[in-house]
Protein backbone atom coordinates (compact mmCIF):
# COMPACT_ATOMS: atom_id res chain seq x y z
CA UNK A 1 0.00 0.00 0.00
CA UNK A 2 1.21 3.19 -0.53
CA UNK A 3 1.18 4.49 3.02
CA UNK A 4 0.94 2.65 6.15
CA UNK A 5 -2.26 1.40 7.43
CA UNK A 6 -2.57 3.21 10.10
CA UNK A 7 -2.72 6.59 7.76
CA UNK A 8 -5.68 5.41 6.25
CA UNK A 9 -8.69 7.01 7.17
CA UNK A 10 -11.88 5.57 6.07
CA UNK A 11 -12.81 8.37 3.11
CA UNK A 12 -9.85 7.19 1.70
CA UNK A 13 -10.23 3.16 1.34
CA UNK A 14 -11.89 1.87 -1.99
CA UNK A 15 -15.13 0.59 -2.18
CA UNK A 16 -15.81 -2.88 -1.40
CA UNK A 17 -11.77 -2.65 0.42
CA UNK A 18 -10.43 -3.74 -2.71
CA UNK A 19 -6.96 -4.04 -2.94
CA UNK A 20 -5.69 -3.27 -6.02
CA UNK A 21 -1.73 -3.41 -5.37
CA UNK A 22 -0.82 -6.78 -6.48
CA UNK A 23 1.47 -8.45 -3.77
CA UNK A 24 0.67 -6.36 -0.91
CA UNK A 25 0.24 -8.45 1.66
CA UNK A 26 4.73 -8.81 1.81
CA UNK A 27 4.16 -5.66 4.04
CA UNK A 28 1.96 -7.68 6.33
CA UNK A 29 5.29 -9.00 9.06
CA UNK A 30 3.55 -11.96 10.26
CA UNK A 31 6.41 -13.28 12.38
CA UNK A 32 5.70 -11.13 15.70
CA UNK A 33 3.92 -13.82 16.98
CA UNK A 34 6.70 -16.26 17.17
CA UNK A 35 7.94 -17.39 20.24
CA UNK A 36 10.77 -20.01 19.12
CA UNK A 37 12.95 -19.55 16.14
CA UNK A 38 15.03 -21.62 14.13
CA UNK A 39 18.66 -21.10 14.39
CA UNK A 40 20.85 -22.10 11.69
CA UNK A 41 24.65 -24.50 11.98
CA UNK A 42 26.17 -24.15 8.95
CA UNK A 43 28.76 -26.50 10.28
CA UNK A 44 26.25 -29.31 9.86
CA UNK A 45 24.36 -27.78 6.85
CA UNK A 46 24.70 -29.60 3.46
CA UNK A 47 22.37 -27.13 1.35
CA UNK A 48 20.11 -30.07 0.45
CA UNK A 49 17.15 -27.26 0.52
CA UNK A 50 14.56 -29.67 2.66
CA UNK A 51 13.81 -26.55 5.03
CA UNK A 52 12.89 -24.73 2.34
CA UNK A 53 10.57 -27.21 0.63
CA UNK A 54 8.90 -27.84 4.57
CA UNK A 55 8.53 -24.55 5.31
CA UNK A 56 4.29 -23.34 4.88
CA UNK A 57 5.19 -20.00 5.33
CA UNK A 58 8.01 -19.47 2.45
CA UNK A 59 9.97 -18.17 4.92
CA UNK A 60 13.33 -19.86 4.24
CA UNK A 61 15.67 -18.33 2.01
CA UNK A 62 19.34 -18.53 1.09
CA UNK A 63 22.02 -16.15 2.21
CA UNK A 64 24.73 -14.58 -0.40
CA UNK A 65 27.26 -18.32 0.77
CA UNK A 66 23.83 -20.44 -0.46
CA UNK A 67 23.42 -21.15 3.19
CA UNK A 68 19.58 -21.94 3.66
CA UNK A 69 18.23 -19.10 6.73
CA UNK A 70 14.74 -18.02 7.79
CA UNK A 71 13.57 -14.81 6.92
CA UNK A 72 12.77 -13.61 10.91
CA UNK A 73 9.81 -10.99 9.34
CA UNK A 74 7.42 -14.04 8.41
CA UNK A 75 8.99 -17.07 9.95
CA UNK A 76 6.02 -18.34 12.85
CA UNK A 77 8.29 -20.47 14.89
CA UNK A 78 6.54 -23.43 14.14
CA UNK A 79 9.56 -25.76 13.90
CA UNK A 80 8.63 -27.70 10.53
CA UNK A 81 12.23 -26.90 9.03
CA UNK A 82 13.99 -27.76 12.29
CA UNK A 83 12.36 -31.12 12.50
CA UNK A 84 12.78 -32.36 8.87
CA UNK A 85 16.32 -31.39 8.69
CA UNK A 86 17.48 -34.74 8.62
CA UNK A 87 21.54 -33.62 9.50
CA UNK A 88 19.93 -31.94 12.75
CA UNK A 89 21.16 -28.43 11.77
CA UNK A 90 18.45 -26.17 12.89
CA UNK A 91 17.77 -25.55 16.60
CA UNK A 92 14.55 -23.93 17.60
CA UNK A 93 15.81 -21.50 20.09
CA UNK A 94 13.96 -19.69 22.36
CA UNK A 95 12.96 -15.47 21.57
CA UNK A 96 14.87 -13.37 24.19
CA UNK A 97 12.21 -10.96 25.63
CA UNK B 1 -50.20 3.12 -5.81
CA UNK B 2 -52.02 4.25 -8.41
CA UNK B 3 -52.28 2.86 -11.78
CA UNK B 4 -49.72 3.76 -14.13
CA UNK B 5 -50.10 6.54 -16.61
CA UNK B 6 -47.68 4.93 -18.85
CA UNK B 7 -49.94 3.68 -22.11
CA UNK B 8 -46.67 1.25 -23.13
CA UNK B 9 -47.60 -1.23 -19.69
CA UNK B 10 -49.37 -4.38 -20.22
CA UNK B 11 -51.62 -5.08 -17.38
CA UNK B 12 -51.82 -9.31 -16.54
CA UNK B 13 -53.05 -11.34 -13.88
CA UNK B 14 -49.79 -13.36 -12.53
CA UNK B 15 -48.82 -14.68 -9.75
CA UNK B 16 -46.63 -12.46 -7.48
CA UNK B 17 -43.66 -14.94 -7.63
CA UNK B 18 -43.43 -15.38 -11.44
CA UNK B 19 -44.19 -11.69 -11.26
CA UNK B 20 -40.66 -11.23 -9.40
CA UNK B 21 -38.89 -13.97 -11.99
CA UNK B 22 -40.10 -11.39 -15.06
CA UNK B 23 -38.64 -8.35 -13.51
CA UNK B 24 -35.12 -10.24 -12.86
CA UNK B 25 -35.83 -11.11 -16.54
CA UNK B 26 -36.67 -7.64 -17.96
CA UNK B 27 -33.54 -6.32 -15.37
CA UNK B 28 -31.75 -8.47 -18.06
CA UNK B 29 -29.92 -10.13 -15.06
CA UNK B 30 -26.50 -12.05 -16.57
CA UNK B 31 -26.13 -14.55 -13.88
CA UNK B 32 -29.11 -16.33 -11.39
CA UNK B 33 -27.88 -18.29 -8.78
CA UNK B 34 -30.23 -19.78 -6.24
CA UNK B 35 -31.81 -23.01 -4.13
CA UNK B 36 -35.47 -23.48 -4.04
CA UNK B 37 -37.40 -22.98 -0.64
CA UNK B 38 -40.73 -22.87 0.49
CA UNK B 39 -42.46 -20.15 -0.26
CA UNK B 40 -39.43 -18.87 -2.55
CA UNK B 41 -39.87 -21.99 -4.97
CA UNK B 42 -41.96 -20.46 -7.74
CA UNK B 43 -39.35 -17.54 -8.48
CA UNK B 44 -36.25 -19.96 -9.23
CA UNK B 45 -38.26 -22.25 -10.85
CA UNK B 46 -39.97 -19.67 -13.23
CA UNK B 47 -36.49 -18.15 -13.66
CA UNK B 48 -34.89 -22.00 -14.45
CA UNK B 49 -37.79 -22.23 -16.86
CA UNK B 50 -37.14 -18.91 -18.88
CA UNK B 51 -33.39 -19.44 -18.65
CA UNK B 52 -34.06 -23.59 -20.19
CA UNK B 53 -36.52 -21.72 -22.97
CA UNK B 54 -33.35 -19.34 -24.18
CA UNK B 55 -35.88 -16.51 -22.95
CA UNK B 56 -33.76 -15.15 -20.73
CA UNK B 57 -29.83 -14.92 -21.43
CA UNK B 58 -27.96 -16.10 -18.27
CA UNK B 59 -25.86 -18.33 -16.49
CA UNK B 60 -28.54 -20.38 -14.12
CA UNK B 61 -26.36 -21.89 -11.65
CA UNK B 62 -27.30 -25.09 -9.77
CA UNK B 63 -26.01 -25.29 -6.09
CA UNK B 64 -26.49 -27.86 -3.24
CA UNK B 65 -27.62 -24.99 -0.83
CA UNK B 66 -28.33 -21.44 0.23
CA UNK B 67 -25.00 -20.42 1.54
CA UNK B 68 -23.31 -21.42 -2.10
CA UNK B 69 -26.02 -20.19 -3.57
CA UNK B 70 -25.03 -16.51 -2.48
CA UNK B 71 -21.30 -17.50 -2.18
CA UNK B 72 -21.55 -18.01 -6.50
CA UNK B 73 -23.32 -15.10 -6.69
CA UNK B 74 -20.49 -12.79 -5.22
CA UNK B 75 -18.44 -14.63 -7.80
CA UNK B 76 -20.60 -13.95 -10.39
CA UNK B 77 -20.90 -10.15 -9.75
CA UNK B 78 -17.16 -9.85 -8.73
CA UNK B 79 -16.47 -11.05 -12.55
CA UNK B 80 -19.08 -7.84 -13.60
CA UNK B 81 -22.56 -9.79 -14.33
CA UNK B 82 -25.86 -8.39 -13.35
CA UNK B 83 -26.93 -11.26 -10.36
CA UNK B 84 -30.14 -12.66 -8.99
CA UNK B 85 -31.36 -14.50 -6.31
CA UNK B 86 -34.04 -15.58 -4.23
CA UNK B 87 -34.62 -17.42 -1.01
CA UNK B 88 -37.09 -17.71 2.56
CA UNK B 89 -36.15 -17.80 6.11
CA UNK B 90 -34.23 -21.15 6.71
CA UNK B 91 -32.39 -20.50 3.38
CA UNK B 92 -31.73 -16.69 4.22
CA UNK B 93 -30.10 -18.02 7.94
CA UNK B 94 -28.21 -20.63 5.70
CA UNK B 95 -26.73 -17.38 3.89
CA UNK B 96 -25.82 -15.12 7.02
CA UNK B 97 -21.97 -15.43 6.93
CA UNK B 98 -22.36 -14.82 3.32
CA UNK B 99 -24.80 -11.82 3.45
CA UNK B 100 -22.13 -9.96 5.44
CA UNK B 101 -19.51 -10.79 2.92
CA UNK B 102 -21.61 -9.58 0.32
CA UNK B 103 -22.43 -6.64 1.57
CA UNK B 104 -19.08 -5.63 3.11
CA UNK B 105 -17.36 -6.42 -0.70
CA UNK B 106 -19.82 -3.95 -1.69
CA UNK B 107 -21.49 -6.94 -4.54
CA UNK B 108 -25.03 -5.20 -5.60
CA UNK B 109 -26.42 -8.18 -5.99
CA UNK B 110 -30.60 -8.36 -5.75
CA UNK B 111 -32.26 -10.84 -3.53
CA UNK B 112 -36.06 -10.98 -3.55
CA UNK B 113 -36.58 -12.99 -0.06
CA UNK B 114 -40.33 -14.80 0.59
CA UNK B 115 -40.54 -13.83 4.29
CA UNK B 116 -41.21 -16.54 6.48
CA UNK B 117 -40.81 -17.83 9.86
CA UNK B 118 -37.74 -19.57 11.45
CA UNK B 119 -37.60 -23.27 12.78
CA UNK B 120 -38.37 -24.61 15.38
CA UNK B 121 -40.79 -25.58 15.75
CA UNK B 122 -40.41 -25.83 11.40
CA UNK B 123 -43.10 -23.20 9.64
CA UNK B 124 -43.14 -22.57 5.96
CA UNK B 125 -45.47 -20.21 6.85
CA UNK B 126 -45.30 -15.91 7.13
CA UNK B 127 -43.83 -13.40 9.27
CA UNK B 128 -40.92 -11.23 9.39
CA UNK B 129 -38.41 -13.22 11.43
CA UNK B 130 -36.23 -14.45 8.57
CA UNK B 131 -35.30 -11.09 7.30
CA UNK B 132 -35.11 -9.30 11.05
CA UNK B 133 -32.23 -11.64 11.73
CA UNK B 134 -30.25 -9.90 9.03
CA UNK B 135 -31.18 -7.00 9.50
CA UNK B 136 -27.45 -5.84 10.51
CA UNK B 137 -25.98 -7.29 7.84
CA UNK B 138 -25.17 -4.15 5.54
CA UNK B 139 -27.48 -4.59 2.60
CA UNK B 140 -30.17 -2.50 1.70
CA UNK B 141 -33.56 -3.73 2.69
CA UNK B 142 -37.12 -2.62 1.11
CA UNK B 143 -40.49 -4.41 1.74
CA UNK B 144 -42.82 -4.71 -0.69
CA UNK B 145 -46.77 -4.00 -0.31
CA UNK B 146 -48.19 -5.96 -2.71
CA UNK B 147 -47.37 -7.61 -6.16
CA UNK B 148 -46.70 -4.45 -7.90
CA UNK B 149 -44.60 -3.27 -5.82
CA UNK B 150 -42.54 -6.61 -5.36
CA UNK B 151 -42.45 -6.21 -9.19
CA UNK B 152 -41.20 -2.59 -9.82
CA UNK B 153 -38.78 -2.80 -6.62
CA UNK B 154 -36.69 -5.75 -8.51
CA UNK B 155 -35.89 -3.50 -11.53
CA UNK B 156 -35.21 -0.39 -9.27
CA UNK B 157 -33.53 -2.48 -6.56
CA UNK B 158 -30.95 -3.02 -9.16
CA UNK B 159 -30.66 0.60 -10.94
CA UNK B 160 -29.99 2.31 -7.17
CA UNK B 161 -27.96 -1.02 -5.80
CA UNK B 162 -25.72 -0.40 -9.06
CA UNK B 163 -25.39 2.71 -8.71
CA UNK B 164 -21.68 3.89 -8.35
CA UNK B 165 -22.42 5.87 -5.70
CA UNK B 166 -23.75 3.14 -3.45
CA UNK B 167 -22.56 -0.35 -4.71
CA UNK B 168 -24.73 -2.14 -2.43
CA UNK B 169 -26.49 -5.48 -2.26
CA UNK B 170 -30.10 -4.90 -1.70
CA UNK B 171 -32.98 -7.52 -0.64
CA UNK B 172 -36.44 -7.11 -1.72
CA UNK B 173 -38.75 -8.57 0.76
CA UNK B 174 -42.65 -10.04 0.34
CA UNK B 175 -44.67 -11.41 2.95
CA UNK B 176 -44.68 -15.50 1.85
CA UNK B 177 -47.72 -17.15 0.89
CA UNK B 178 -49.77 -13.83 1.49
CA UNK B 179 -48.21 -12.02 -1.66
CA UNK B 180 -45.88 -14.71 -3.32
CA UNK B 181 -48.68 -16.76 -3.63
CA UNK B 182 -51.17 -14.54 -4.85
CA UNK B 183 -52.17 -13.98 -8.35
CA UNK B 184 -52.62 -10.43 -8.68
CA UNK B 185 -52.85 -7.39 -11.64
CA UNK B 186 -49.33 -6.24 -11.89
CA UNK B 187 -48.63 -3.90 -14.95
CA UNK B 188 -45.84 -4.93 -16.64
CA UNK B 189 -43.69 -2.32 -18.64
CA UNK B 190 -42.19 -2.14 -22.12
CA UNK B 191 -38.87 -3.93 -22.02
CA UNK B 192 -37.81 -0.23 -24.12
CA UNK B 193 -38.67 1.60 -20.93
CA UNK B 194 -36.55 -1.32 -18.65
CA UNK B 195 -33.42 -0.50 -20.44
CA UNK B 196 -33.50 3.33 -20.21
CA UNK B 197 -34.18 3.03 -17.01
CA UNK B 198 -31.13 0.31 -15.88
CA UNK B 199 -28.53 0.86 -17.95
CA UNK B 200 -26.03 -2.56 -18.66
CA UNK B 201 -24.31 -3.05 -15.44
CA UNK B 202 -20.72 -1.66 -15.68
CA UNK B 203 -19.05 -2.29 -12.08
CA UNK B 204 -16.38 -0.01 -10.78
CA UNK B 205 -14.09 -3.12 -10.05
CA UNK B 206 -14.37 -6.60 -11.38
CA UNK B 207 -11.49 -9.65 -11.78
CA UNK B 208 -9.49 -9.10 -14.81
CA UNK B 209 -6.60 -10.92 -15.54
CA UNK B 210 -5.39 -7.62 -17.06
CA UNK B 211 -5.94 -5.79 -13.50
CA UNK B 212 -4.96 -7.82 -10.61
CA UNK B 213 -6.99 -6.72 -7.46
CA UNK B 214 -7.87 -8.08 -4.19
CA UNK B 215 -10.93 -8.58 -3.57
CA UNK B 216 -12.38 -9.76 0.45
CA UNK B 217 -8.93 -9.39 1.58
CA UNK B 218 -8.69 -8.94 5.53
CA UNK B 219 -8.57 -6.06 7.64
CA UNK B 220 -6.09 -5.86 10.71
CA UNK B 221 -6.99 -4.03 13.93
CA UNK B 222 -5.52 -0.80 12.22
CA UNK B 223 -8.26 -0.88 9.33
CA UNK B 224 -11.16 -2.99 10.35
CA UNK B 225 -12.87 0.72 12.36
CA UNK B 226 -12.20 2.47 9.71
CA UNK B 227 -13.92 -0.10 6.41
CA UNK B 228 -17.01 -0.27 9.00
CA UNK B 229 -17.14 3.34 9.77
CA UNK B 230 -16.72 3.77 5.58
CA UNK B 231 -19.60 0.92 4.96
CA UNK B 232 -21.48 3.13 7.24
CA UNK B 233 -21.29 6.23 5.35
CA UNK B 234 -21.92 4.60 2.41
CA UNK B 235 -25.24 3.04 3.33
CA UNK B 236 -26.66 6.44 4.34
CA UNK B 237 -25.42 8.18 1.34
CA UNK B 238 -27.56 5.68 -0.46
CA UNK B 239 -30.45 7.22 0.37
CA UNK B 240 -30.76 10.01 -2.13
CA UNK B 241 -29.81 7.92 -4.92
CA UNK B 242 -32.68 5.27 -3.73
CA UNK B 243 -34.78 8.47 -3.50
CA UNK B 244 -34.08 9.95 -7.16
CA UNK B 245 -34.74 6.17 -8.50
CA UNK B 246 -38.10 5.98 -7.21
CA UNK B 247 -38.79 9.16 -8.61
CA UNK B 248 -37.52 8.69 -12.06
CA UNK B 249 -39.51 5.30 -12.27
CA UNK B 250 -42.44 6.98 -11.00
CA UNK B 251 -41.78 9.35 -13.94
CA UNK B 252 -41.77 7.04 -16.59
CA UNK B 253 -44.43 3.96 -15.10
CA UNK B 254 -46.80 6.48 -12.93
CA UNK B 255 -45.75 4.51 -10.11
CA UNK B 256 -44.87 6.71 -7.19
CA UNK B 257 -42.32 5.33 -4.24
CA UNK B 258 -41.05 6.66 -1.35
CA UNK B 259 -39.43 5.61 1.74
CA UNK B 260 -42.08 5.97 4.16
CA UNK B 261 -46.10 5.90 2.66
CA UNK B 262 -48.53 8.15 4.48
CA UNK B 263 -52.36 7.01 4.38
CA UNK B 264 -54.85 8.98 5.87
CA UNK B 265 -52.66 10.85 8.90
CA UNK B 266 -53.87 14.05 8.30
CA UNK B 267 -55.34 15.18 11.76
CA UNK B 268 -54.37 11.84 13.01
CA UNK B 269 -54.38 11.47 16.79
CA UNK B 270 -53.02 7.53 16.59
CA UNK B 271 -50.97 6.37 13.90
CA UNK B 272 -50.34 2.70 13.14
CA UNK B 273 -46.94 1.52 11.87
CA UNK B 274 -46.32 -1.31 9.65
CA UNK B 275 -44.15 -3.19 7.15
CA UNK B 276 -44.78 -5.18 4.04
CA UNK B 277 -48.18 -6.88 2.59
CA UNK B 278 -50.13 -6.71 6.02
CA UNK B 279 -50.15 -2.42 5.79
CA UNK B 280 -53.27 -3.16 3.49
CA UNK B 281 -55.22 -4.94 5.85
CA UNK B 282 -54.22 -1.78 8.28
CA UNK B 283 -55.11 0.48 5.61
CA UNK B 284 -59.03 -0.86 5.59
CA UNK B 285 -59.02 -0.82 9.59
CA UNK B 286 -58.01 3.36 9.20
CA UNK B 287 -60.99 3.29 6.29
CA UNK B 288 -63.42 1.79 9.14
CA UNK B 289 -61.81 3.45 11.47
CA UNK B 290 -62.26 7.40 10.12
CA UNK B 291 -65.44 6.31 9.01
CA UNK B 292 -66.34 6.08 12.80
CA UNK B 293 -65.04 9.29 13.39
CA UNK B 294 -61.91 7.87 14.98
CA UNK B 295 -58.66 10.15 14.18
CA UNK B 296 -56.02 7.31 12.68
CA UNK B 297 -53.92 7.23 10.20
CA UNK B 298 -51.13 4.30 8.47
CA UNK B 299 -47.58 5.02 8.04
CA UNK B 300 -46.03 2.26 6.04
CA UNK B 301 -42.54 1.72 6.18
CA UNK B 302 -41.06 0.61 2.39
CA UNK B 303 -37.08 1.06 2.93
CA UNK B 304 -36.28 -0.64 6.60
CA UNK B 305 -32.44 -0.05 5.59
CA UNK B 306 -31.21 2.41 5.60
CA UNK B 307 -33.70 3.36 8.23
CA UNK B 308 -35.43 6.68 7.31
CA UNK B 309 -35.22 8.11 10.58
CA UNK B 310 -36.22 11.76 9.10
CA UNK B 311 -39.26 10.87 7.67
CA UNK B 312 -40.57 9.16 10.61
CA UNK B 313 -39.52 11.28 13.15
CA UNK B 314 -41.40 14.16 11.51
CA UNK B 315 -44.88 12.07 10.67
CA UNK B 316 -44.47 10.17 14.24
CA UNK B 317 -44.17 13.49 16.10
CA UNK B 318 -47.25 15.42 14.24
CA UNK B 319 -49.56 12.35 16.86
CA UNK B 320 -50.08 11.56 20.18
CA UNK B 321 -49.96 7.86 19.73
CA UNK B 322 -48.09 5.58 17.74
CA UNK B 323 -49.49 1.81 17.24
CA UNK B 324 -46.33 -0.56 15.98
CA UNK B 325 -47.28 -3.74 14.67
CA UNK B 326 -44.24 -6.49 14.59
CA UNK B 327 -44.18 -9.40 12.61
CA UNK B 328 -41.23 -10.93 14.84
CA UNK B 329 -40.20 -11.45 18.19
CA UNK B 330 -36.72 -10.95 19.61
CA UNK B 331 -36.67 -12.89 22.51
CA UNK B 332 -35.68 -10.51 25.51
CA UNK B 333 -35.51 -7.63 23.98
CA UNK B 334 -38.18 -5.65 25.49
CA UNK B 335 -39.63 -5.18 22.18
CA UNK B 336 -40.21 -6.38 18.06
CA UNK B 337 -37.39 -4.62 16.32
CA UNK B 338 -39.41 -2.04 14.26
CA UNK B 339 -41.23 -1.23 17.53
CA UNK B 340 -37.34 -0.53 19.27
CA UNK B 341 -36.25 1.64 16.48
CA UNK B 342 -39.07 3.76 15.94
CA UNK B 343 -38.93 4.62 20.19
CA UNK B 344 -35.20 4.98 19.99
CA UNK B 345 -35.90 7.55 16.88
CA UNK B 346 -38.35 9.38 18.61
CA UNK B 347 -36.46 9.54 22.35
CA UNK B 348 -34.92 12.77 21.67
CA UNK B 349 -37.47 14.75 20.25
CA UNK B 350 -38.93 17.05 21.86
CA UNK B 351 -42.85 16.79 21.37
CA UNK B 352 -42.82 12.66 21.07
CA UNK B 353 -46.17 10.63 20.87
CA UNK B 354 -46.62 7.67 22.92
CA UNK B 355 -45.30 4.27 21.17
CA UNK B 356 -47.26 1.36 21.74
CA UNK B 357 -45.57 -2.17 20.24
CA UNK B 358 -47.65 -5.13 19.24
CA UNK B 359 -46.61 -8.35 17.59
CA UNK B 360 -48.62 -10.33 15.60
CA UNK B 361 -48.98 -12.28 12.49
CA UNK B 362 -46.18 -14.90 13.54
CA UNK B 363 -45.82 -18.15 11.67
CA UNK B 364 -48.66 -17.35 9.07
CA UNK B 365 -51.46 -16.29 12.01
CA UNK B 366 -53.58 -13.80 9.74
CA UNK B 367 -54.14 -10.58 11.03
CA UNK B 368 -56.63 -8.86 9.85
CA UNK B 369 -58.19 -5.13 9.96
CA UNK B 370 -60.29 -6.07 13.18
CA UNK B 371 -57.10 -7.32 14.47
CA UNK B 372 -55.42 -3.34 14.52
CA UNK B 373 -58.49 -2.42 16.00
CA UNK B 374 -57.59 -4.75 18.91
CA UNK B 375 -54.10 -3.06 18.98
CA UNK B 376 -55.62 0.34 18.99
CA UNK B 377 -58.33 -0.28 21.47
CA UNK B 378 -55.07 -2.04 24.42
CA UNK B 379 -52.76 1.15 23.22
CA UNK B 380 -55.87 3.63 24.27
CA UNK B 381 -56.50 1.38 27.27
CA UNK B 382 -52.64 1.78 28.27
CA UNK B 383 -52.40 5.51 27.67
CA UNK B 384 -55.49 5.75 29.85
CA UNK B 385 -53.53 3.95 32.67
CA UNK B 386 -50.82 6.86 32.33
CA UNK B 387 -49.03 4.46 30.41
CA UNK B 388 -46.59 6.16 27.57
CA UNK B 389 -45.83 2.24 26.28
CA UNK B 390 -46.83 -1.19 25.94
CA UNK B 391 -45.31 -4.01 24.53
CA UNK B 392 -47.24 -7.23 24.27
CA UNK B 393 -47.95 -10.04 21.46
CA UNK B 394 -51.46 -10.02 20.58
CA UNK B 395 -53.40 -13.13 19.95
CA UNK B 396 -52.33 -15.11 22.43
CA UNK B 397 -54.20 -17.94 24.17
CA UNK B 398 -53.27 -17.74 27.75
S1 LIG C 1 10.09 -22.41 12.02
FE1 LIG C 1 8.40 -22.86 10.63
S2 LIG C 1 7.95 -20.89 9.71
FE2 LIG C 1 9.94 -20.66 10.64
S3 LIG C 1 11.33 -21.11 9.00
FE3 LIG C 1 10.99 -23.01 10.11
S4 LIG C 1 9.36 -24.01 8.99
FE4 LIG C 1 9.37 -21.88 8.35
S1 LIG D 1 17.34 -28.94 5.78
FE1 LIG D 1 19.02 -28.63 7.19
S2 LIG D 1 20.78 -29.33 6.05
FE2 LIG D 1 19.15 -29.08 4.55
S3 LIG D 1 19.46 -27.00 3.85
FE3 LIG D 1 18.01 -26.86 5.49
S4 LIG D 1 19.35 -26.45 7.29
FE4 LIG D 1 20.64 -27.18 5.69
Amino acid sequence: MAKPMDQYTWRELLVGNVISEPGSSQEYKTGDWRSLKPVFDNVKCIKCGVCWMFCPDNAIMQDADEFFCADLDYCKGCGICARECWPGAIAMTEESK
Amino acid sequence: MSAGANKAGKRTGIEISLAISEAAKMARVDAVAAYPITPQTHVVEHLSELVASGELDAEYICVESEHSALSACIGTQAAGARTFTATSAQGLELMHEILYIAAGMRMPIVMAVANRALSAPLSIWNDHSDVMACRDTGWIQVFAENGQDAFDQVICAFRFGEDRRVQMPVMVNFDGFTLSHVVESVEFPAQELVDSYLPPYRPENTLHPDRPLTLGAFAMPEIYTETRMAHEAALLASRPVIDDAWAEWGKLTGRHYKAVETYRTEGAETLFVTMGGLSENAMEHVDAAREKGKKVGLVHIRLWRPFPIDEMRKVLCTAAHVVVMDRALPPGAHGGPVFTEVKSALYDQSRRPTVHGYIAGLGGRDVTPADFGTMYDLAMAAVKEGKKEEFRMIGVRS
